[in-house]
């Protein structure tokens, strides 16, 4: 299967129709040693060259698919990692993901912050030295909707250059109010391009509609938002294949709405709450061979990092590619102002404060940068 | 050599620098004092105008230092203009580098866009040097509307690839009555020194000198390709001979 072509009136879900599962799995675990020189060799490359890489066979070439990946994140993004935080501002929930902690069914206190509670994490983020922000919250439309983040949007302007969003999808004319407030990035993870199974982890809920939320993407392009982030929840199905599919929508995307900016993460399934066996475990060597192969394919994407990961992961990652990292996050609603009071999302591995994350970024050559945005640029 | 002159400032280096992908901020400071750069560009969206301590700013608070605040981040006309302002505001000066890259993936510049708003920048008093594709008619359209420079690329930004646009730029070179700064893509120091030898007026270069392993000895070998192209171009660089001369002259019959 090649590239997709480009149909101006198809959306991404209509795109698919035309691309099967199993196929694109064979094709990835076909990928052959030759295969992989290919690509290593090449200098533009597509995504059957991000198959290879992602394949087995680019398995013992993982050093020279980072020191390539090093150096090519360097051109673009100079010596510099972008510094941001995450902000929990609900953990209600009307979905049921089976591997969430937040999810529906989880018996866990349930918590939305008021306009003050945000104004006490806001405090306590700033002085941690943030000027980025990415807003979290489950999905609870009726309490936490369009109305409520737009309040909560008109808080936060006063005090952050940045502000992303990570909230439930929502309709293309809401992009457009949320941009006008101050989003600059929406990101919305597909969790999974398995359409059946996909229904399976998300049994109850607007979630569940697996072609809504294929759209939304579409859907934050028609609405000029500046940056999207895409990704897959890695091992809820073969974390190959479930790439691919993530790589060929973001390259969809990039020729589609080609005024926007993209962003990849790497969320790897953690023990949480609620728990789900893992299809699909992927390992140290296996995610850094991800890491590089989205910066080969894609010398300009932002590709981002959490605290899910370990502080000597994540000490590693620095130089393989990654640009855009977090530190010293909280996953649960109000656990800056309140850090004895537990309700997270899920565990975080990494619990260094952002000053000596910081100093780790220098100490290996890099500059953290906390501002890269301005709000008179909306 | 001659002094560049651009609207009311007078230069005695033709290499402009940018302050962006550096290791740390101290670095860029040592590395831009060393290039001997008077004019550096800064992004609006780098700085933080609230803070009087803002880093990046303290760093580029030397004599030697003529901020040229740009406009990177912005995809409209209109948002070039807003951001002008802002910068001009915050940063006290009326120079402006300006740049609107509604693509930012290649980061290519808008002609229409950029045209547009150097067009009403003028008028508000800015002196305007747009970064702009190495497109000559452009240029003069530029230059009508009073810009008091153009920058032309040589090749896409931050792809160290060279001098690609040759053929254009010496057209916009030939036909410009305003300074020629050759911006983006100068990845080496030879790279550097071409654009001077065509007769470019400065070059800017950014990410050639941050990403080396020694960033001021990389800003010193910049000023020296820098002098030594433009000392050529002063010097009149002999014509490079396109083909052997032939042996009989072809008009020799004339005087027969």
């Amino acid at each position: 299967m090649s590239e997709l072509r480009l149909n101006k009136t198809e959306s991404f879900y209509e795109k698919l129709s035309s691309v099967a599962w199993d196929e694109v799995k064979s094709s990835i675990y076909a990928k052959t040693d030759a295969d992989v020189k290919l690509a290593l060799r090449k200098s533009n490359r597509d995504i059957e060259d991000f198959k290879a890489l992602i394949s087995p066979a680019a398995e013992p070439y993982l050093e020279e698919m980072a020191k390539l990946s090093h150096a090519s994140t360097q051109k673009r993004f100079g010596k510099t990692m972008q510094m941001y935080v995450p902000l929990y501002l609900s953990n209600e929930c009307q979905n049921i993901c089976t591997y969430c902690g937040f999810s529906m069914d989880v018996k866990i206190p349930r918590k939305t912050l008021s306009d003050q509670e945000i104004l006490d994490e806001v405090k306590v983020i700033k002085s941690m030295g943030y000027d980025h922000v990415l807003i979290v919250t489950g999905e609870a439309n009726k309490t936490v909707g369009l109305e409520y983040f737009k309040n909560a949007i008109s808080l936060l302007t006063p005090h952050f250059s940045n502000i992303s969003i990570e909230v439930q999808p929502m309709e293309e004319s809401d992009y457009v109010e949320l941009r006008e407030a101050g989003v600059n990035t929406v990101l919305v993870y597909q969790e999974t391009y398995h359409e059946e199974n996909y229904k399976i982890h998300h049994p109850k809920g607007r979630k569940s509609n697996y072609k809504f939320r294929v759209e939304t993407h579409d859907r934050l392009g028609r609405a000029g938002i500046h940056k999207m982030g895409l990704g897959v929840l890695i091992g809820l199905e073969d974390w190959r294949v479930d790439s691919v599919f993530n790589a060929m929508h973001l390259n969809y995307l990039e020729k589609k709405y080609w005024q926007s900016k993209y962003t990849v993460s790497f969320p790897r399934l953690r023990p949480c709450a609620g728990g789900v066996e893992l299809k699909s475990v992927i390992s140290d060597k296996q995610l850094v061979q991800l890491i590089c192969a989205y910066r080969l394919m894609n010398e300009e994407l932002e590709l981002s990092m959490s605290t899910r990961e370990s502080a000597k992961f994540r000490n590693n990652v620095i130089k393989l590619g990654i640009t855009s990292i977090s530190a010293d996050s909280k996953t649960d609603p109000g656990g800056y102002a309140n850090p004895e009071v537990n309700l997270e999302q899920f565990e975080i591995d990494d619990k260094r404060t952002s000053t000596e994350f910081a100093n780790i970024i220098r100490d290996q050559g890099y500059e953290p940068v906390f501002k890269d945005w301005d709000l008179s640029l909306q | 050599m001659s002094k560049l002159q651009i609207a009311d400032k007078v230069f005695d280096s033709r290499l402009f620098t940018g302050t962006g992908k550096f290791s740390s901020s101290k670095l860029m400071e040592e590395s831009l004092l060393a290039t001997g750069s008077e004019l550096v560009t800064v992004a609006l969206k780098r700085v933080d105008v609230q803070n009087e301590e803002d880093d990046i700013l303290a760093r580029l608070n030397h004599a030697q230092f003529n901020l040229l605040p740009n406009t990177s981040g912005v995809r409209t006309a209109k948002e070039a203009v807003f951001a002008a302002e802002l910068a001009r505001e915050a940063l006290e000066t009326n120079w402006l580098k300006l740049e609107i890259h509604p693509d930012p993936k290649y980061l290519m510049p808008d002609p229409i866009e950029t045209l547009k708003a150097a067009e009403e920048l003028v008028k508000k008093g800015f002196i305007v040097l747009p970064y702009i594709h190495a497109d000559p008619v452009l240029c003069k359209r530029l230059e009508e509307v009073g810009t008091a420079a153009v920058m032309p690329l040589g090749s896409p930004i931050g792809s160290n690839k060279g001098i690609r646009t040759i053929d254009f730029l010496e057209i916009i070179i030939d036909q410009a009555t305003v300074p020629v700064v050759v911006d983006a893509g100068i990845g080496a120091p030879s790279d550097a020194a071409l654009a001077m030898e065509l007769g470019a007026d400065a070059v800017l270069v950014n990410t050639a000198i941050a990403v080396s392993d020694d960033p001021v000895a990389m800003g010193v070998a910049f000023k020296m390709g820098v002098e030594a192209g433009r000392m050529a171009f002063e010097a009149k660089l002999g014509e490079k001979l396109t083909q052997a001369e032939a042996s009989s002259p072809l008009t020799a019959f004339l005087d027969e």
